[in-house]
């Protein structure tokens, strides 16, 4: 596989047409390229010239890197891109810098150099030929193994100038992978769009394509179309814009409805323990937020046990955090909150004094600074729906994560013996009490679950806030609307209030801004309220009058 | 006069004595004897008192636990406030006399509407009582018509002085954003940092607590001070008696929400600055704390809490600020667990005893 070894040392010119010309039959040998001989990879001039005074040359010799398919020409575009090739220009050596230089170039493979020459300097490329090389790497990694970089290459060959047809050609005729298929044929329609000698049959063919595929980043190419001299074809171009401005308003739609829920689902998190203390209870537990505040050290402290697992320690954090905040609470309604019942006003103030002891011990036993609790991959990573629309995994699993809390604090309030237990003392304490329910220990319970539902809450949000001393009080005003806004004592009203909250906060942040979102959503529902005193679900029975 | 006992009696005199000592300790002499700063401190400590007089009206009185009566405070600071600002004139750094500096500094080339008339005192005076009064009146009218009362109250009331601290915080709205009004420089074209101003500030001061112990007085112990008492102790009865309970709930809300915002203004040019952080929850519930300490339902109770716990404050966040946390925080427990009638009920208790009364202390409602 030698290409036009030495013709490089001819005119730039004639070389280019020569390039040009023998560019599909050196396609097809590529291929082949997984039996290639190492050590014939590529001539030493086509190198050399990388580092030629004249830019033609290096031109030259960056495209003919371009079309070989050895790893090491790949590792020497890469390297031009991101400033890590270097080259000493004596020994005509080419090295990999990271941590140090390592020979790349003659002698692949090689150990990192005990001594690095002194006089190796980066070899430079200009912001055309950048961009040169990203295309070539992109066609490079159309025939990667792996389907993901496949998709990533085709992607970024939407809309790319000088696109090499031959190799998308060559591409689709073997690709099996839909999306990428899909990017490859929106590549071409463009180009067909883009070329001027292509007939109108054939424009209109691509613009079909086009909106059949649907390709944001066609629009200013068929924008162009719809004012075309040819009646038809600007027609048909106006179409496809309305079509696909439709489109992109149901997927913004749609996008915005993902983060609403993503952002109502933690809220609903936090709501759902404070359901319990403050709806099932009647306890106004101020606190509340420092009990999630709890979960998310407990996330971070678990981390910092096992540095390399942040997963497994996420993971872990689940019922650690709902037994250290359980617990907090428990001992906090023995202490505290036992003197206080009937005075729902005086609990109130003295979780208050609670929160600011619990926030200063962490300002003063942690740090008064955020601490770093890391993310996952399987938190962190990005999930494609589409090539148009992608979700963030992390958002996904949280939503998810947050029905089944629900499911299961709902599973335990109506199907185990402490559910019925905290359902009979909170419908009518005498009666309970007359029955055998012991009333007071229910009381502890029950305050401890919703304490370790908070727990468990503020785990999830270590994963999308910032986990310091603050983190609880920057929630509890929100989650206390949910509470109020879904309805006092109803589980589902902490689900479906929380929802909404976080749909309506994403549906008019883009209209008047993040705080005037807020500020809105607050005076909405203190209006709401003023409507519904009892909020979305009200408690029906006895219960309700308190 | 029922209104005006014993305790009234000591309190002005306290309040004379308090007074007279430092006018004359400060302008009698030719070097004061009190430091101007100690004076303005306690010219805050004043207003925070009348700030705490008006949440003891509601709560003590009428077991309406408002969390957000700081908006009120704050509303009538910065009505008063941008009164100060307009005084700052050709004094300002960028020396514009029409808008005030930090309106220069964002760009904003006219004044907002809200600002219309506040260059002069009586219209600022006004603002200082109608903002907070509006306010009250919208809130409480709506909230107090559909019965959100109890722990719904509280925690809408909550919401309210958060969204309104939310808002202050946004440059856009013309009120300063994060830095709010500061660097005041004239009140009615005096240097506001005189000793004469300074003396003067604080005994306007004194003087509005007392105007507002004596109205407080003269309401509790009227007939609708009657009235207010049983709606804490049995809203429902009263209600059935025949009683508007809506209407006195607002016409109290909206009476303390001007006592409230009197307090704010006469604290605005005494602290030299008016923030957002006033608005923050914490500051009002630090307030509601200040009067369960003092006593609720005793007036006199809460205006002692607002000067012991603000003066531990001032204390504490010199000598160690990670310890007020901690000291606030278990103040806020004990006195809720094991304070009822806070302080005042303590003494009252003792002096009951010692005269042979009976005592007058606050009686939990369920």
């Amino acid at each position: 596989m030698v290409f036009l070894g030495r013709l490089s040392i001819a005119s730039s010119l004639a070389l280019a047409l020569l390039t040009m010309a023998l560019m599909t039959l050196t396609w097809s040998a590529r291929l082949g390229a997984g039996d290639a001989n190492s050590d014939e990879v590529f001539s030493a001039a086509v190198v050399k010239s990388l580092i030629s005074s004249k830019v033609g040359d290096r031109d030259l010799a960056i495209a003919e890197l371009g079309r070989d398919s050895s790893p090491l020409a790949g590792q020497i575009l890469a390297g031009l891109l991101k400033g890590r090739l270097y080259v000493d220009r004596q020994s005509g050596a080419f090295y990999w810098e990271e941590a140090g230089l390592k020979l790349l170039w003659p002698l692949a493979d090689g150990p990192a150099l005990e001594a690095a020459p002194t006089n190796a300097r980066k070899v430079a490329v200009n912001n055309r030929q950048r961009e040169l090389i990203e295309g070539l790497l992109s066609l490079r990694a159309l025939f990667d193994a792996d389907v993901k970089n496949r998709r990533v290459a085709s992607g970024a060959l939407i809309g790319a100038p000088n696109v090499d047809w031959a190799v998308i050609n060559e591409r689709l005729a073997v690709e099996t992978d839909e999306r990428v298929l899909d990017n490859l044929k929106v590549v071409q329609a463009l180009g067909s769009l883009r070329d001027p000698q292509a007939s109108a049959a054939s424009k209109l063919a691509a613009l079909t394509e086009l909106e059949r595929l649907y390709a944001p980043a066609a629009q200013e190419d068929i924008k162009a179309l719809a004012i075309d001299s040819n009646l038809e074809l600007a027609k048909a171009a106006q179409r496809t814009l309305r079509l696909m401005d439709a489109r992109a308003q149901r997927l913004a739609l749609a996008e915005t409805v993902f983060f609403g829920l993503s952002l109502g689902s933690v809220l609903v998190l936090i709501a759902i323990g404070l359901a319990i203390t403050f709806g099932v209870m009647g306890v106004i537990n101020m606190a509340h937020g420092e009990m999630a505040m709890l979960g998310a050290y407990t996330v971070w402290a678990l981390q910092s046990v096992w540095p390399g697992q942040p997963g497994l320690a996420l993971i872990l954090a689940l019922p650690t955090a709902f037994l250290v905040s359980g617990m907090v609470g428990a001992s906090i309604e023995l202490t505290v909150i036992k003197p206080l019942y009937q005075r729902p006003l005086e609990t109130l103030l003295a979780t208050f004094g609670l929160s600011l002891i619990l926030q200063q011990a962490a300002r003063k036993g942690i740090s008064s600074m955020n601490v770093a609790v890391s993310s996952p991959d399987f938190m962190s990573g990005q999930w494609a729906i589409t090539n148009n629309f992608s979700v963030t995994q992390g958002r996904v699993i949280i939503i998810v994560f947050c029905l089944l809390v629900f499911a299961a604090v709902s599973l335990i309030l109506r199907k185990t013996r402490l559910g019925l237990e905290i359902r009979a003392v909170t419908q009518n304490r005498a009666m309970a009490r007359a029955l055998g329910a012991p009333a007071s220990r229910v009381d502890t319970l029950t305050f401890a679950l919703g304490s370790g539902v908070a727990g468990v809450s503020g785990v999830a949000l270590s994963q999308l806030t910032n986990v310091g001393p603050n983190l609880g009080q920057d929630y509890i005003v929100d989650s206390f609307m949910v509470v109020v806004f879904g309805g006092v004592g109803n589980l589902w009203g902490a689900l479906v209030g929380g929802l909404i909250i976080g749909v309506a906060n994403k549906f008019l942040e883009p209209v008047n801004g993040a705080m005037l979102a807020k500020i809105t959503i607050m005076v909405g529902v203190i209006l709401f309220i003023q409507r519904h005193p009892k909020g979305l679900f009200p408690q029906r029975g006895r219960v309700a009058s308190f | 006069m029922k209104a005006f006992d014993q305790a009234f009696k000591i309190f002005t005199l306290a309040l004379t004595v308090a007074t007279l000592t430092i006018g004359v300790g400060c302008l009698g002499f030719s070097e004061p004897l009190i430091a101007p700063s100690t004076v303005g401190l306690l010219g805050k400590y004043l207003s925070y008192a009348i700030l705490a007089l008006s949440i003891d009206l509601v709560w003590g009185y009428m077991g309406v636990l408002s969390l957000g009566h700081g908006a009120f405070f704050a509303l009538g600071g910065y009505a008063f406030g941008m009164y100060l600002m307009r005084q700052i004139g050709a004094l300002g750094v960028y020396g514009d006399v029409s808008r005030p500096d930090f309106m220069v500094f964002i760009g904003l080339e006219k004044l907002p509407w809200p600002w219309l008339g506040s260059e002069y005192f009586p219209v600022a005076i006004l603002m200082t009582i109608l903002v907070p009064a509006a306010l009250a009146l919208a809130f409480g009218w709506t909230a107090f018509r559909s019965r959100v009362s109890g722990v719904y109250f509280s925690i809408m009331s909550q919401a309210l002085t958060y969204a309104l601290m939310l808002a202050f915080y946004l440059n856009s709205l013309g009120f300063g954003g994060n830095n709010g009004f500061t660097d005041f420089k004239k009140i009615l074209g005096f240097d506001v940092h005189s000793l004469g101003i300074t003396v003067a500030l604080f005994v306007a001061s004194a003087l509005v607590l007392w105007l507002a112990i004596v109205a407080c007085r003269l309401l509790v112990t009227s007939r609708l001070g009657l009235v207010m008492v049983a709606i804490r102790d049995h809203e429902e009865r009263v209600r059935f008696a025949g009683y508007k309970v809506e209407n006195v709930k607002v016409a109290v809300f909206v009476f303390s929400a001007i006592l409230a915002g009197l307090g704010g203004a006469l604290y605005a040019p005494q602290a030299g600055i008016i923030n957002p952080s006033l608005f923050s929850p914490i500051f009002s519930i630090e307030m509601v704390v200040c009067v369960a300490l003092g006593g609720r339902g005793s007036l006199y109770g809460a205006i002692f809490g607002a000067f012991l716990v603000n003066y531990v404050k001032s204390r504490l966040s010199t000598l160690a600020p990670d310890l007020w946390p901690f000291i606030l925080g278990t103040i806020f427990v004990l006195v809720t667990i094991f304070g009822q009638g806070g302080a005042w009920g303590f003494l009252r208790r003792g002096w009951g005893k010692l005269m042979g009364e009976k005592a007058v202390g606050y009686e939990p409602s369920n």
